[in-house]
């Protein structure tokens, strides 16, 4: 597992920020969580005046005034897009940096096979994803804790969950891309990652584009719908994990034959 | 069993020239030279002999194994040095000399503490400080630390300093005494000539000579040089004819005997009749 352990440590200036960053975000909205709870009744009315807007944030089936009506927006909102984020640009530099830096002659000439060197880079983007979750995850319930209100494990463990494999998805797909391309990787992450919750956004606002919800995995973050439902809209997560495991195997295909420049 | 065997290697880039129908044999244990200059197919032949690209047509086949289907053993057995080394930014020498042998799953720290110090390479720094030959030790370190038993060697000196590149050499006269192959592409002639065995010279993505050095010199050119007045007009077989501080000189490829009699009728001061360096002989090739 040299190259894993190599990716990791590579890696982990990117992942402290990362994880630092969006940690601290979620931990200031749950710590300002009893000062906003008093205020949410006007505001759950104002936002449920909003229209299109309403519906785009999901604000038209959440209460605020509830710890996990709160969390489920709040959820959406920082890891929703900063996870997301996170995981687009991992993966999408883990292949195709090395080519862009100059390192692919390095690493392709010693005896490990290109198999062997892209699995064990797609397991240090997961491992970093999971790991960045399993923190955001403990230090929510510890800031929960802090606030004196009790920890709604079912639902808020359901939304995780629903935000990991939405970032795992991310992932596998951007991993796919990143085997084809040599440069641009960042500016495709980004794309991919905003475009697909832009994606959920117009579905939400009208169903004339609903098929859209079944192809972006924010189709089947929507915190409202977990939580009402209490499971993850399976449908959605097989559709998402189809098109991860296409680009995943794409990669697996190409990869080993590419002509490393 | 080959060192390095192809036959007919063609790799095509689109429409672009890459190599066309290279074949080569490099004989165990042998120190084999590969001449040519930028952009005659070197760095696309050893490319291919690494796996780095795949050949569009033709075989490789490099320590009796096959180079697409049995790459990863080939490399375990090879060290590549190439002509720019690259490394991670922000890592330090020592953590690239041990994940190079991490890779190959071997133990090299008493190497590789050996070939430091001859190289005086300083492996607490980080590579983003180092210059361009500082950069080439390191990857002299990484290439010979396992010691492999063939050594690919992309124009090896660029960079080092004339002492290191002595001290270079001593190296690999060293592993290749201990029975490594050295296949060492160069533009730098006097390299090939002092160390190789035989020599392959490529051109525009082919093979125009493979002999020993000593046969490639001895191509029935010789290098001629007259002071005086003499009429050579119309002499067949003069090539990279020049003047300077009086003295003429050029490649002499026709007949000897003529050449006499054409100097001998003139009104000379001196003259040498010599053979050429490998110098002369590379320009011989591609002119």
């Amino acid at each position: 597992m040299t190259i894993y352990k190599h990716e990791l440590l590579r890696g982990r200036k990117a992942f402290i920020i990362w994880t630092g960053v969006i940690t601290f975000m979620l931990a200031v909205c749950i710590i300002i969580y009893p000062e906003m709870k008093s205020e949410m009744e006007g505001m759950n009315e104002m936002f449920a005046s909003m229209g299109s807007f309403t519906a785009a944030f999901g604000m038209d089936k959440l209460n605020f005034g509830t710890l996990i009506g709160y969390y489920a927006i709040e959820c959406g909102n920082v890891l929703g897009l900063g996870g997301a984020f996170f995981a687009a640009l991992t993966a999408i530099e883990i292949i195709c940096k090395e080519e862009r830096v100059g390192t692919a002659e390095f690493l392709l000439t010693h005896p490990q096979s290109r198999t062997r060197i892209i699995t064990e880079k797609l397991l240090s983007v997961i491992t970093r994803v999971v790991a960045l979750n399993v923190v955001v995850v403990a230090i929510m319930a510890l800031s929960i804790l802090v606030i004196g209100e009790s920890i709604p494990w079912s639902e808020m463990l359901l939304l995780h969950a629903a935000y990991l494999i939405l970032q795992i998805e991310l992932a596998l797909i951007c991993f796919g891309i990143s085997a084809f391309i040599r440069k641009g990787g960042l500016a495709i992450g980004l794309g991919i990652a905003a475009l697909m919750y832009l994606f959920n956004i117009i579905a939400n606002i009208t169903d004339s584009v609903k098929f859209l919800s079944y192809i972006t995995p924010y189709g089947y973050c929507d915190g409202a719908t977990i939580i009402s439902e209490g499971s993850l809209d399976a449908v959605r997560i097989l559709i998402g994990m189809a098109i991860s495991l296409f680009c995943v195997a794409a990669a697996y295909a190409t990869y080993p034959k590419k002509d490393i420049k | 069993m080959k060192a390095i065997q192809t036959e007919n290697l063609t790799k095509s880039y689109g429409k672009a020239r890459g190599i066309v129908d290279v074949s080569l044999t490099v004989e165990q244990g042998e120190w084999f030279g590969f001449i040519g200059p930028n952009g005659a197919g070197k760095s696309t032949t050893i490319r291919t002999l690494l796996g780095l690209i795949f050949p569009t047509s033709g075989s490789a086949r490099v320590l009796g194994l096959d180079v697409v289907k049995q790459k990863n053993e080939i490399l375990s057995k090879t060290g590549y040095l190439p002509s720019e080394a690259t490394f991670y930014p922000g890592t330090r020498v020592k953590d690239i000399i041990k994940f190079s042998a991490d890779l190959r799953k071997k133990d090299c720290s008493k190497e590789a503490k050996e070939l430091c110090d001859r190289l005086q390479l300083d492996t607490s720094r980080k590579v983003d400080e180092l210059s361009f030959g500082n950069r080439k030790k390191v990857a002299i370190v990484c290439a010979l630390q396992s010691h492999p038993e063939l050594l690919i060697l992309d124009e090896p000196t660029g960079g080092l300093d004339p002492l290191m590149q002595h001290e270079f050499f001593e190296i690999i006269r060293e592993h290749n005494k201990e029975g490594a192959t050295v296949f060492v592409s160069s533009h730098i002639l006097p390299e090939i000539q002092h160390n190789c065995d035989r020599a392959a010279i490529i051109r525009e993505g082919k093979i125009i000579a493979c002999d020993n050095v000593e046969a490639l010199g001895n191509n029935n050119a010789k290098k001629v040089s007259i002071r005086g007045d003499v009429d050579l007009t119309g002499l067949e077989g003069i090539k990279h004819d020049s003047t300077e501080g009086g003295t003429r000189s050029f490649l002499y490829s026709g007949d000897i005997s003529v050449l006499i009699a054409r100097l001998a009728s003139g009104s000379l001061t001196d003259v040498s009749i010599t053979d050429p360096d490998l110098d002369e002989i590379f320009m011989h090739y591609y002119e």
